[in-house]
Parts: structure tokens; C-alpha cells; sequence
């Protein structure tokens, strides 16, 4: 075993943290409030070769491998979990898929650009009758001549609205749910409209929209992987996204224990710091000890991933043990501030907020837990 | 960074695996009536378990740190009571003796101590003297070429069946903790009395006693290291002796969720096996992740240990997490079998008392949480 980070690893961090404080940190809160999307962001993320960590230098990438991709995630998330989120379902929920099932066509159309950082991508599985539950999707892909008919509508989408490329899955049969599909949807698709955008609790400079198909013609090259495969797809995309949150949940709860240390060193009550009163120093260790433990669990998971290891269990745990972690951690951040962590003149309200969304998306924490115990079953 | 053992390591496991099954199971219930396990050490020297980590010079095994804690997370699966046996005896009865023992020391007794053919024991703990370690009254006064310990020891793990005993005194009473000085006492000592016999919730089989020294004279060259060099001593060692304990609440809660699973996938209530509850289900869940964080912490510890890079912090954070993890899952296990599991016939009662000392020995949860506060806020 070897638990030290590699020095490509070390500097990967090293960079993205740098880019995050100088670049991303400032203009969190202000995002959050404004519910804004900054797309300048993106650019400079793109510049630097973020948009496209795991993949070969070929389809677009920086061929360094998901525990690279993991580090950019959760040192972005430690100042911005939108941001975190962006680039998370970008490469985990868009990229994934493609580099797994797509045609060499496809790889350069679609993969390259979205490495490259020029477009953004996103996922649609979700629908409004259709959640955990995601074979009782009602989308349609109807063949007609060279082109499928998509009918229906996907809900919480992220990256909607802001993204040129969409995954998404549809019936090819309606009365059939292994006729499920992937396709590859660009935005300007005639029939592709983007729906509401929803106002959230959380993540709010991240754009979550309802995407919205009318009879949207979609070339039948444009088919990701083969008829009917789309369910496996979907699933395994989700596998590799779970590490992806748990990274974002990672950062998310280190942000908030870093906040939380600053400033209990420099309160003072009763004399002293409140640091120095075991009620809080105490919390201060029980919450660096559940992020470890959570670290540890995220970059297994996504080393099993780069060693092409079998890590549906571990990514699972990594997403069920770093989403509780974080909401855990930002709670108890928001406590040690008192007051003043209730008002957003500091951010670990804001944490406390997007450590939620953690828990739900990308497989709610009761997913995961059945994920787990079908694996230990075995 | 590497999750996966070594081959090295893996053969160390699989011999750990195979003699616990063989030689260790069918023991058990003698220790639980409470006999001490002489029979199973005796067999364990010539496999080099006694000595795993020792130098080959001083008749050891010579394997890395890791490789150890393989060992007492592996036979703790089995019999937390050999586990400590074998920790004590290794982390704080055999280690000091090889960082601070003269040549001489390492000659006549490590190599004794490595080939099983000694047991040691650690004796720092006095009944008003638990983490508060530098507060002992234990007094060892020079007299010629001797020194005069005088005092009493608690919770002497080993006590009664050891060989020799690391023992910690005050040489100087007017320097504090500067003022403590190591000594290695062998157990024909005149005036060494051993003392009350505890009667323990757990680990039966092991001796836990008190120790009385009345005018016990021990050489001058049985000093281990310099007058005033008892703490640091005691302290250097504790890394060690943590991750020990670290390994062996994990053992105790991977034993402890492994009989959960299976009993759970046999047992039928209402027709189907209770695994397939929701109830009973996302419990297993829960612990296997509680367990797969604890493995990875006491894992990350050892290879850092074993490389020489500063880890008190991860080596806290090990022990708290895998302790409390021991005491959640073991009491959860017993849960999942319900009335029997409170019953002798099955061994998840034992787990459950076996888990509680892994949050108090070798440092309390409370003490870790002062430890690892105490990096945070470096």
C-alpha cells in the first residue's frame, strides 16, 4: 500500500487550489446570491486543462487519470461546490460516456471539444415521474428515415442551459424499458428547448434546468453506444459520478472545517479563544477525522477507476460516507460560528446549503446504500 | 498512491488468515473461560509473529510496519484477546527496547522477545495516573549499582504472564515529566508483587493486573535510555501502539459485520431472508462503509509510520474512527441477530464486548481528540 499522493497529484492540487483562491473564491457568495453562472470560470478552467483531466491527449485531454480529476473537484468545491458540480457533471455525466461508448466519430466531434473546455456538456436521465426509480422514464426516440423523434421531458438538469452537448435517454419502444437509449443531443437541435430553471436551496450559481423535447430530430449516428444499451450506460455513468460528488462533498466539508478552525482560534468568549474550550476543539477533530476518512474512501474509488479495478461498491461508499460527512460537517461549522454563521457575511451557511444536494443527486444516499448492500450480498 | 497490499504483504496475510482459522478459532473458548493462551503464542514464535518487525539481527522477522498491522488486524478477526496480546507485546513491550535499548539490552532480551520464547508488557498506567500520563508517583531511587522501585501500576495488559515489563518512574521528582525514567524489569524481580487480577467485560483470556514494587531492585543496566528520557520514551511509542489498537477494533468490527451479513442473508422472518429488509439492509450498508473508512485510516497510518513520516495526527484519527466504529458495528451486528445474538451460542456478544476497550486503552477517544485538535491548529 501506498498512501502518499504522486507529485503529479501533489501539483495538480496545488494548481487547482491556486486557480480556486485566486480565481473562483472570490466571487462565490456574490454568485450564490445572484444565481449566476460565470462562464468566465469555465474559460479559464479550460486554459488549464481542467475540462478534460482523465482523458488521452488525443480526444482532447491532459491523460491524467480520475484521481487527478477528483483533487481538481474537490479543491474547486472547497471555495464553490457550483463550480465543483460544473465541472463535475461535465466530465463524469458528458465526457464519461462518450469516451467509454462513443464511435471514434463521435470521440472527436463531441469528446474533444468538451475536453478542450470550447463546449459544455451534460446528462439527461432524470424525469419528473422517473427519479431513483430511473426505469420509469417516459422520453421516446421514435426512428423515422435517418433520424430519431425524441418526445418527453428530463428534469434537474445540470449544466442546463449552459451546455452545447447533452447525454440523454429515451425509449426506442415505449412499451418496452430494455429498449432504453443513449443519445447525443446538441442545443441547437430543432425540437430542443430548455425549460425552467429551477431556484434552489443550494448550488444555486450552478444552473439547473428542465430540458424539454418536441419531436427533437436526432440524426441516428448520433446513438451512443447500441439500441437498448442505454439503461447499462446510465448506470455506469452513475458509478464513475458518485466519485465525482463525493470529491465535491470532500471540498465542501474541508472548506468548512477550514472556516470553522480560523475562526474558532479567533473568537473569544469567556476570555479565551473558543478553541481552547474542549466542546469545540473536540467537534474540530471529530470533523477532520470523518473528511479524512472520507478523502481516503473518494481516492480509492477513483484509483480502483484509473487501474480499471472494479469500484462500484467503493465509489458508492465514497458518495455515501463523504455526502454525510459534509453535511455533518458544515452543520457543526455553522455551530461553531454561532450567529454569525447564520448570516452570509461567512460562507459556511452557503457550505451548509450545497452539503445537502450531496445526499440526493447523483444517486440519493438510500441508492447508495442498496447499491451497497446488493455487493455485500454477494 | 496504491490501495492494494504488496505481494509481500498479502502472503503475510494469508499466513495470519490460515493459523488464526487452524490454531486460534478452536481456542477461543478456552480463552473466554478465561485461560490464558500460552499453547497459541508458543506456536506463533517459530511463524515469526512475535517479532514481525524486529531486525533479523535480534532474531526477527524484519517485515515492514505494515505487514504487522495485517497480523493484529487479521488474528483480532478471530480472538480480539490475542490481539492485544500481541500488540502489547510488540508495539510497547518489544518496540522501545529496539529504538533505546544499548547493545547489550538488544542482545539479551529482544532477541528472546522476537522468538516468542519471552512475552513483554508495558507498564506506564497508575490508578490516579490514566491520560495523564506525566502525573506517575512511581519511584525509582539509585542505590549503587541499583535502583529501588517503589509504587503501584494499574491495567497492565500481559501483567502476571510476561517475561519483562517496560516500567516507567520518577527518578527526579522535581522535573516533572522530565523527571521519568525508563527500566525493563524481568518478572523474577524481588519485590515486583503482582497485584488484583481484573475481571474484564472483554478480551477474557488476556490478564489486565496491578503491579506492586516494594524495594524492587533493578539494575542499573536494565535502564532503558537516560534518566529523564522516560516520557519521551512512553510518548515515541505511542504512535505505534495506536495503530495497533487502531487494527485491532477494525478486526473486531470486520469479524462483527461479517457474521451480520451472512446471518442476515440466512435468517427468514415473513417469508424472505431479513437481508432483503430495507430495515436490515442499508444497516449492513452502513457498517460495511464505517468498516471500509476504518481499514483505510489504519492502513494509511501504518504506511506512513512505516515510511518515517510524522503521522500522530492519522494515527489518532485511525484509532478514534476504528474504535468507534468497533463499538457501532458490533452492537449493530447483535442487533441484526436479534435474541440470539445476546446469547453465548453466537460470537457477536463477545465482538460487542470486546469493541468498548478499543475507545479507552492506549489513549481515550477524548485523548485522540485532543491530539488531533492539536494538529488542526498548528
Amino acid at each position: 500500500m501506498n498512501f502518499r499522493l504522486s507529485e503529479e497529484h501533489e501539483m495538480i492540487r496545488k494548481m487547482v487550489r491556486d486557480f480556486a483562491e485566486n480565481e473562483v473564491a472570490p466571487t462565490a457568495a456574490e454568485r450564490d446570491e445572484e444565481e449566476r453562472f460565470d462562464m468566465d470560470i469555465f474559460v479559464k478552467m479550460a486554459e488549464l486543462g481542467l475540462t478534460g483531466i482523465p482523458w488521452p491527449e488525443e480526444y482532447g485531454g491532459i491523460g491524467s487519470d480520475y484521481l487527478a480529476y477528483c483533487i481538481a473537484v474537490e479543491e474547486l468545491s472547497r471555495v464553490c461546490a457550483s463550480t465543483g458540480v460544473t465541472l463535475s457533471a461535465h466530465t463524469s455525466l458528458a465526457c464519461w460516456p462518450l469516451f467509454k461508448f462513443g464511435t471514434e466519430e463521435q470521440k472527436q466531434k463531441y469528446l474533444r471539444p468538451m475536453a478542450e473546455g470550447s463546449k459544455i456538456g451534460a446528462y439527461g436521465l432524470t424525469e419528473p415521474g422517473s427519479g431513483s426509480d430511473a426505469g420509469g422514464m417516459r422520453t421516446t426516440a421514435r426512428l423515422v428515415g435517418a433520424h430519431y423523434i425524441l418526445n418527453g421531458s428530463k428534469i434537474f438538469i445540470t449544466n442546463g442551459g449552459i451546455a452545447d452537448f447533452y447525454i440523454v435517454f429515451a425509449l426506442t419502444n415505449p412499451n418496452d424499458k430494455r429498449s432504453t437509449t443513449a443519445f447525443i443531443i446538441e442545443k441547437d437541435f430543432e425540437g430542443f428547448a430548455v425549460g425552467k430553471k429551477e431556484k434552489k436551496l443550494g448550488i444555486r450559481s450552478s444552473p439547473t434546468t428542465e430540458i424539454i423535447f418536441e419531436d427533437c430530430k436526432v440524426p441516428a449516428e448520433n446513438v451512443l453506444g447500441e439500441i437498448g444499451q442505454g439503461f447499462k450506460i446510465a448506470m455506469m455513468t452513475l458509478d464513475g459520478g458518485r466519485n465525482g460528488i463525493a470529491a465535491q462533498a470532500v471540498g465542501i466539508a474541508q472548506g468548512a472545517l477550514d472556516a470553522a478552525i480560523a475562526y474558532a482560534k479567533e473568537r473569544k468568549q469567556f476570555g479565551k479563544p473558543i478553541v481552547e474550550n474542549q466542546g469545540i476543539s473536540f467537534k474540530l477533530a471529530d470533523m477532520a477525522t470523518s473528511i479524512e476518512a472520507s478523502r481516503l474512501l473518494t481516492y480509492q474509488a477513483a484509483w480502483l477507476e484509473s487501474m480499471g479495478l472494479p469500484y462500484g461498491k467503493e465509489s458508492a461508499m465514497s458518495k455515501l460516507m463523504a455526502g454525510d460527512t459534509a453535511m455533518k460537517v458544515t452543520t457543526e461549522a455553522v455551530q461553531i460560528f454561532g450567529g454569525y454563521g447564520y448570516t452570509k457575511d461567512y460562507p459556511v451557511e452557503r457550505y451548509m446549503r450545497d452539503a445537502k444536494i450531496t445526499q440526493i443527486y447523483e444517486g440519493t444516499q438510500e441508492i447508495q446504500r442498496l447499491v451497497i448492500s446488493r455487493m455485500i450480498a454477494k | 498512491m496504491r490501495f492494494q497490499f504488496t505481494e509481500e504483504q498479502l502472503m503475510m496475510r494469508n499466513m495470519v488468515r490460515d493459523f488464526a482459522e487452524k490454531e486460534i478459532a478452536p481456542y477461543v473458548e478456552k480463552m473466554e473461560a478465561g485461560e490464558f493462551p500460552r499453547e497459541v503464542l508458543k506456536k506463533m514464535g517459530p511463524l515469526g509473529l512475535m517479532g514481525i518487525t524486529v531486525p533479523e539481527k535480534y532474531g526477527g522477522s524484519e517485515m515492514d510496519f505494515t505487514s504487522y498491522i495485517i497480523a493484529i488486524h487479521e488474528i483480532s478477526k478471530v480472538s480480539a484477546t490475542l490481539g492485544v496480546i500481541l500488540s502489547v507485546h510488540t508495539s510497547v513491550g518489544t518496540n522501545p527496547i529496539v529504538y533505546f535499548g544499548t547493545e547489550e539490552q538488544k542482545q539479551k532480551f529482544v532477541s528472546k522477545l522476537a522468538s516468542g520464547e519471552y512475552l513483554g508488557a508495558f507498564s506506564l498506567t497508575e490508578p490516579n495516573a490514566g491520560s495523564d500520563a506525566a502525573n506517575i508517583k512511581t519511584r525509582a531511587t539509585r542505590v549503587d549499582e541499583h535502583y529501588r522501585l517503589n509504587g503501584t501500576k494499574a491495567f497492565v495488559s500481559n501483567g502476571g504472564e510476561a517475561d519483562l515489563y517496560i516500567v516507567f518512574a520518577v527518578t527526579d521528582p522535581s522535573a516533572g515529566s522530565r523527571g521519568v525514567t525508563a527500566f525493563i524489569v524481568e518478572k523474577d524481580t524481588p519485590g515486583l508483587i503482582i497485584g488484583k487480577d481484573e475481571k474484564k467485560m472483554g478480551l477474557h483470556g488476556s490478564r489486565t493486573v496491578q503491579l506492586t514494587f516494594e524495594d524492587a531492585p533493578v539494575p542499573v543496566e536494565n535502564r532503558l535510555g537516560e534518566e529523564g528520557e522516560g516520557f519521551k520514551i512512553a510518548l515515541s511509542n505511542l504512535n505505534i501502539g495506536r495503530i495497533g489498537i487502531a487494527a485491532q477494533a477494525l478486526g473486531i468490527a470486520e469479524a462483527a459485520f461479517e457474521v451480520a451479513v451472512k446471518y442476515a442473508g440466512e435468517r427468514k422472518q415473513f417469508g424472505k431472508p431479513i437481508a432483503e429488509q430495507q430495515g436490515i439492509a442499508f444497516k449492513l450498508s452502513d457498517m460495511a462503509t464505517a468498516v471500509e473508512s476504518s481499514r483505510l485510516l489504519v492502513y494509511q497510518a501504518a504506511d506512513l509510520w512505516g515510511k518515517g513520516i510524522p503521522c500522530a495526527k492519522e494515527a489518532s484519527m485511525a484509532k478514534l474512527f476504528a474504535s468507534k466504529t468497533a463499538v457501532e458495528v458490533a452492537t449493530e451486528a447483535l442487533q441484526v441477530f436479534g435474541g440470539y445474538g445476546y446469547t453465548k451460542d453466537y460470537p457477536v456478544e463477545r465482538y460487542f464486548r470486546d469493541a468498548k476497550i478499543t475507545e479507552i486503552y492506549e489513549g481515550t477517544s477524548e485523548i485522540q481528540r485532543i491530539v488531533i485538535a492539536k494538529h488542526l491548529l498548528k
